[in-house]
């Protein structure tokens, strides 16, 4: 009996919720305010109440008209005397309705929430907006090759953990540097040209890497100058010096701007559409720059040098006459950081990999600077991918087993050790399909690795299905 | 509020109240940022407790926090408050996929006698910043959030406490068999934070 004009007081109550389209309810008469003691009626926390509630979702729109706030009144102050009764009633019921009170810690408590709401995002993207999630149901395992799909020969690779001598450019072109000589193999038609061989005084390359639209080549050299060359046309565009006093070891484009790092530690921001190129400058590395990557967004840089540390710089600090101040500054390598990727999935995840006395791929939230993992992989770390289409890492190592480890983001689980070199796998690029992965070693071989998934191209092999990313997997 | 002693700083209860309510202030963007609820686009850096922390540039979420904030002042400073609850819930279906709970202990003896204690303000941010960081790392082993969401704000009060006027009674938008994970707490000898997470079961994790 006692329980039922609960029930009916508390329906009450959520007449007068807040809805949303309704403004108004400036004029309610208080009746929420109570200063009686009598226990928070259970059965509103109950699982059948509970679930009455949740199916309705939309918050109920009151008819005032059809409220009868007579009845709610006299409920109120009803309750008051009938707290008073309570003694009368059968101990037993009393101490159940404690027992059960006391069990959803709601005899002294009571829960409020605000009135106003607040906005809706209309445009929230979550954080993960590129990558697909996979299928609920558990998807079919894809099998990975665990040989090189292709080894191309790469003599005079120059053996120098501190250079980024391979790139894959979106046209489907992969550029690699050896020696003095950069060269050009064309994914598609598998043809190989030589798109310079530099001077003895100026070489041998130090790093290249491709514009995002493919057609532009920025070379650094040992002679500190960064050479712009036009793919198309197979000219030379500029020559940017005066940026750096010694050899440019790394290079990232974001857009018309291309960051160099070189070994005097100095990061530079250079405009290559104007004439005075220089626009930026990064301090902050006190040894060479080894590894430099812009997010996928463009907003910040990632570096990692000879001296241990992780620099991340935000593009909204960087100023034309004062060198720029870090965002975060990251000592937690305890050896050279070139290895860094930024993931594709999160945009402020970023992935760095120590050399041979760290040994560890840490992961970084860049917004705040925090630490959220770190893996000892027992070997040096030389270059890291992310894949694009599914939640994995790559990374590629030295000195024993010269592998490349394929690893489940963020379980951090093994899931292949790609082995065929011979020596520290020193660089790594993806194709712009994101399904091969090239790498190049010391052991001066340039191999191929169809490690996140089978090419949708046909290709003269039979054993690659036509259609692309089939659903259907052979189960290794 | 707190005047440098030697090592220590005297804390009164208006002054830890103030130390609470902006901490949760500071806790809740901190959540909404992380778990995408909002655009990261829309959250400005500032820094706070020697951290870069965002801050929401959204004025109808400023708005909305700024008013809980004030009254959660009021209750905190009257020991009325038992603990804050930021609740992320679908938009689509309003189911309640995560509880960020943030449970207040207040000493009786302050709100009673009205005196004041001593603890070093510095020691206090460091234990805010521990918080701090591990709900910016709470990505790692959080199922993600993939639909939009809206967020809701929770307080549980005491018994005797009179309903203001721009609140109301609510359930307690709990989840069934969540998993938890219990962060870090702070202590200002006034109040004590602890802080718990506790979220949806995501059958389809890898794990």
């Amino acid at each position: 009996m006692r329980l039922r004009r609960e029930g009916e007081r508390i329906l009450e109550w959520r007449l007068f919720l807040w809805s949303p389209t309704d403004s108004g309810f400036g004029n309610l008469s208080p009746v929420n305010s109570r200063s009686s003691h009598w226990p928070r009626f259970p059965l509103q926390e109950a699982p059948t109440g509970r679930r009455r509630y949740r199916d309705s979702m939309d918050r109920f729109i009151p008819n005032r008209s059809a409220m009868d706030f007579d009845y709610a009144h006299y409920m109120v102050t009803m309750g008051r005397t009938a707290k008073e009764n309570m003694e009368g009633k059968s101990p037993g019921k009393v101490a159940y309705q404690k027992r059960l009170a006391e069990a959803l810690n709601m005899n002294r408590t009571r829960v409020l929430a605000f009135r106003n709401k607040p906005p809706i995002s209309s445009t929230s993207i979550p954080h993960e907006p590129l990558l697909d999630r996979p299928p609920k149901p558990p998807k079919p395992q894809r099998s990975i090759p665990q040989t090189a799909e292709r080894t191309l020969d790469a003599p005079d690779l120059v053996d120098d953990y501190y250079l980024n001598l391979l790139d894959w450019g979106s046209s489907n072109v992969l550029s690699i540097a050896l020696g003095n000589t950069v060269y050009l193999w064309d994914a598609s038609n598998r043809s190989t040209s030589e798109l310079v061989t530099v001077d003895d005084d100026c070489g041998p390359v130090t790093s290249v890497s491709w514009s995002s639209d493919g057609r532009h080549i920025a070379m650094g050299l040992n002679n500190s100058e960064v050479q712009l060359w036009d793919y198309t046309t197979n000219r030379l565009l500029r020559t940017l010096n005066g940026g750096h006093t010694r050899r440019v070891g790394s290079l990232a484009w974001n857009s018309h701007i291309l960051t160099t790092g070189g070994r005097d530690g100095r990061i530079v921001n250079n405009d290559v559409r104007v004439r005075s190129h220089i626009v930026g400058t990064f301090r902050g590395h006190s040894h060479e720059v080894c590894g430099l990557k812009w997010s996928a967004c463009g907003q910040q840089l990632a570096s990692g040098g000879n001296d241990n540390t992780l620099y991340i710089w935000d593009r909204s600090l960087a100023s034309l006459n004062a060198p720029s101040q870090w965002l975060h500054r990251l000592e937690d390598h305890a050896s050279a950081v070139k290895a860094l990727a930024w993931c594709p999935f999160q945009g402020n995840l970023l992935a760095s990999g120590g050399g041979m006395e760290d040994n560890c791929i840490k992961f970084w939230n860049t917004d705040t600077g925090s630490c959220l993992n770190s893996i000892d992989t027992g070997s040096q770390v030389c270059a890291l991918l992310w894949s694009n289409k599914e939640r994995e890492l790559l990374s590629s190592h030295g000195f024993t087993q010269n592998q490349l480890t394929l690893w489940k983001y963020p379980s951090m689980v093994k899931m292949a050790d790609l082995n065929g070199h011979t020596s520290r796998v020193l660089f790594m690029a993806q194709s712009p399909d994101g399904c091969t992965v090239a790498s190049a070693a010391a052991d001066e071989t340039l191999r191929f690795w169809n490690v996140f998934g089978a090419p949708e191209v046909a290709k003269p092999s039979p054993k690659y299905k036509p259609e692309p990313f089939a659903n259907v997997y052979r189960i290794r | 509020m707190a005047s440098k002693t030697a090592s220590k700083d005297i804390i009164t209860l208006r002054g830890s109240s103030a130390i609470v309510s902006e901490f949760f202030g500071y806790a809740a963007n901190s959540i909404l940022y992380n778990r995408g609820v909002y655009p990261e686009e829309s959250f400005a850096r500032v820094k706070k407790y020697g951290l870069p922390m965002l801050l929401t540039q959204d004025e109808g979420v400023k708005s909305f926090l700024a008013d809980i904030n004030s009254q959660l002042s009021e209750w905190l400073e009257a020991g009325k408050l038992q603990r804050v609850v930021l609740v992320i819930m679908s938009k689509a279906t309003g189911e309640v996929l995560e509880r960020w709970n943030f449970r207040i202990e207040t000493d009786a003896e302050v709100i009673e006698k009205g005196i004041s204690r001593e603890k070093s303000d510095k020691e206090i941010m460091r234990e805010i910043q521990a918080i701090m960081r591990q709900i910016a790392s709470s990505i790692t082993y959080l199922p993600c959030l993939d639909e939009t969401c809206v967020f809701d704000v929770l307080a549980y009060t005491d018994k005797d406490v009179a309903v203001p006027f721009s609140w109301f009674e609510s359930d307690p938008k709990l989840i069934a068999n969540p998993q938890m994970v219990k962060l870090h707490s702070f202590d200002t000898r006034i109040h004590k934070v602890d802080t718990l997470v506790s979220y949806k079961n995501d059958e389809w994790d890898e794990e």
